[in-house]
């Protein structure tokens, strides 16, 4: 199949661009959760205790992961087809016969890669302060592919519509860093008064954060299948949006 | 042959109103090395954008080898190289992998888009600059890497748009042998230029568009014909200070004792010789008028202007 070069190219490239800029891409989130560790975790966690049951150094490890998971997938590819587009190198993807759906899925590809590569990396850094043995393992693969690959479509999105530099960086700032900060990182929303822990169900961001931490602890401040049936669903109502846009060339031609 | 192109009433309008082509039709022969000639802003790299997938069209038909755009778009862009007006390869990337990665885009396995970089880059003498960033590249050497990576997946026609501006006239003509050669080999060649001479040295046939309009479709040569019995200009032995009108031909006083004449082939010149002396002004000596292909230009652009 001639579209498997295609695709192969565009995420060789996507790979190589942020392994080659590691630095930037790979080290800031190893040091950031290395620092939320060892804080959140050792210093203050000693005077927490427990929470949900585990120590609380054992129950921020997943939510840190899967935080790290989401910016940096969402970051890779915004910041990725911006610049193609910035540059006007989509062009060269533009004129070859690269079907709009493979342009997405490499692009995408890519962006889960950084976000596994980055997850790994804080996972095993994560090692050195906390004591874990996922109980579901297969609920942690699969909630951190499907994460990421959410993020990484919603980042392309988010390229399509941007005209600036500026644009690529509110919605990570404004938007997605406050979902996940109140998604539940740190804390139970069981410990939220109620209004507060009613209004954090509206937040998607908890429901993969809580998954995520189901597959490691067990245990899980929402319905685990729910979580799992929303992430499939606005994975699948952004591919369709973002393969509408691509169609249209909104963004992306005159 | 099928045609290597063929345009039918394309149109387009930009989102901010502005009517960029107003119904364009255009044919260009298989092989053929072809001048889409026209101003700054005639509409010359809107139509480029279009066939090339870049911009979308507003109305009409465009078929590459017979592939129609709308149906066959897969098709249509495996027949088609292009080298824009402006840089657009990642300037972070090296050489070689600007070449290499469009050969993927195209489907060309690793191992071969390899030989064909060597292959292409080696061409356009850029092979010892692979492992440069492309960033560094001098301006000529930009031009030449986006020729190469247009002639990666050897496609059967290429269009350049201006791809001469603003280099000097030793690479200019470098890249003119060069577009002989590949046109010589088979490829159909597209130029577009605001330099009349480009497309008077190299290019068989001719469009002029101004304005989002074809306002001349022909071979260069009876072009050429045309316009060498036209336009002469005429030194006159005594200066004069006003012209006579002489019917069928026109006249334009340039100083006071040269003329330039515009003849139309069926009247000739003894006609207007004859009108001259019972005015009495003697001509001197006659000779062509020096820029025969700029006059042309500037008349058809002129006369343009009128319709609109
Ligand atoms: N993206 C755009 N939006 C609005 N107007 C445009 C755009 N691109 C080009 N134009 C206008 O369309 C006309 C044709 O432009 P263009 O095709 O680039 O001309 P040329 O290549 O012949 O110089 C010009 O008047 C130009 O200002
Ligand atoms: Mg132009």
């Amino acid at each position: 199949m001639t579209y498997r070069v295609a695709l192969q190219t565009i995420l060789f490239k996507e790979i190589y661009r942020f392994l080659r800029i590691w630095p930037q891409t790979v080290l800031p989130p190893a040091v950031t959760t290395g620092l939320y560790f060892l804080i959140f975790g050792t210093v203050v966690g000693a005077r927490i205790g427990e929470m949900g049951g585990f120590s609380y150094i054992d129950y921020i490890v997943p939510g840190v992961v899967l935080m790290s998971v989401i910016t940096n997938s969402y970051m890779n590819v915004v910041s990725s087809f911006y610049s193609t587009k910035f540059q006007h190198n989509i062009e060269e993807l533009l004129v070859a016969p690269v079907p709009d759906g493979v342009i997405l899925a490499g692009y995408v590809g890519g962006g889960v890669m950084r976000g596994l590569v980055v997850g790994g990396v804080v996972l095993a850094i994560s090692a050195l302060f906390a004591d874990f043995h996922p109980v579901h393992p297969w609920a942690v693969a699969a909630m951190l592919v499907l994460t990421a690959t959410l993020f990484s479509l919603a980042g392309f999105l988010n390229a399509i519509f941007a005209n600036s530099f500026d644009d690529i960086s509110i919605v990570p700032n404004f938007v997605l860093t406050p979902l996940v900060y109140l998604g539940g990182v740190f804390y139970s929303i069981e410990l939220l008064p109620d209004f507060w822990r009613e209004a954090s169900r509206f937040n998607p961001i908890l429901y993969m954060i809580n998954a995520f931490r189901y597959g490691f602890l067990g245990i899980s401040d929402v319905p685990v299948e729910l979580a799992f049936a929303m992430v499939g669903i606005l994975i699948l109502v952004l591919t369709l949006a973002a393969l509408i846009l691509l169609r249209r060339g909104t963004g992306l031609k005159t | 042959m099928t045609p290597a192109l063929s345009i039918r009433d394309l149109r387009k309008t930009y989102r901010n109103g502005h009517e960029a082509l107003k119904g364009i039709d255009l044919d260009v022969a298989a092989g053929d090395f072809f001048a889409l000639l026209g101003p700054n802003g005639a509409g010359k790299s809107t139509t480029i954008g279009i066939l090339s997938s870049l911009v979308t069209k507003g109305s009409g038909t465009v078929r590459i080898f017979g592939h129609d755009l709308d149906r066959e778009r897969e098709a249509a862009k495996r027949c088609l190289g292009l080298v824009p007006q402006e840089v657009n390869f990642n300037q972070f990337e090296k050489v070689i992998d600007v070449v290499i990665n469009q050969a993927g885009y195209y489907g060309i396995p690793r191992r071969e888009a390899r030989r064909r970089a060597e292959e292409c880059l080696t061409q356009l003498g850029l092979w010892d600059k692979r492992n440069t960033v492309s960033r560094q590249l001098s301006g000529g050497m930009k031009r030449r890497l986006m020729i190469a990576r247009a002639l990666v997946h050897r496609p059967r026609l290429l269009i350049l748009d201006e791809p001469t501006a603003g280099v000097d006239i030793e690479i200019r003509r470098s890249m003119w042998a060069l577009l002989r050669r590949i046109n010589r080999e088979g490829t159909t060649i597209i130029l577009t230029t605001h330099y009349l001479e480009e497309a008077e040295n190299l290019c068989r046939h001719i469009a002029i568009i101004n304005h989002g309009r074809i306002v001349e479709h022909s071979d260069m040569a009876s072009l050429l014909a045309k316009l060498e019995a036209n336009a002469f200009i005429l030194e006159l032995r005594r200066p004069v200070s006003a012209l006579p009108e002489v019917p069928g031909y026109r006249l334009e006083l340039r100083g006071d004792r040269s003329v330039l004449a515009t003849v139309p082939t069926e009247l000739g010149v003894h006609g207007l010789f004859d009108a001259l002396g019972q005015a009495g002004i003697e001509v001197a000596s006659l000779r062509n008028a020096a820029n025969r292909l700029e006059q042309l230009f500037v008349d058809m652009l002129e006369s343009s202007e009128d319709d609109i």
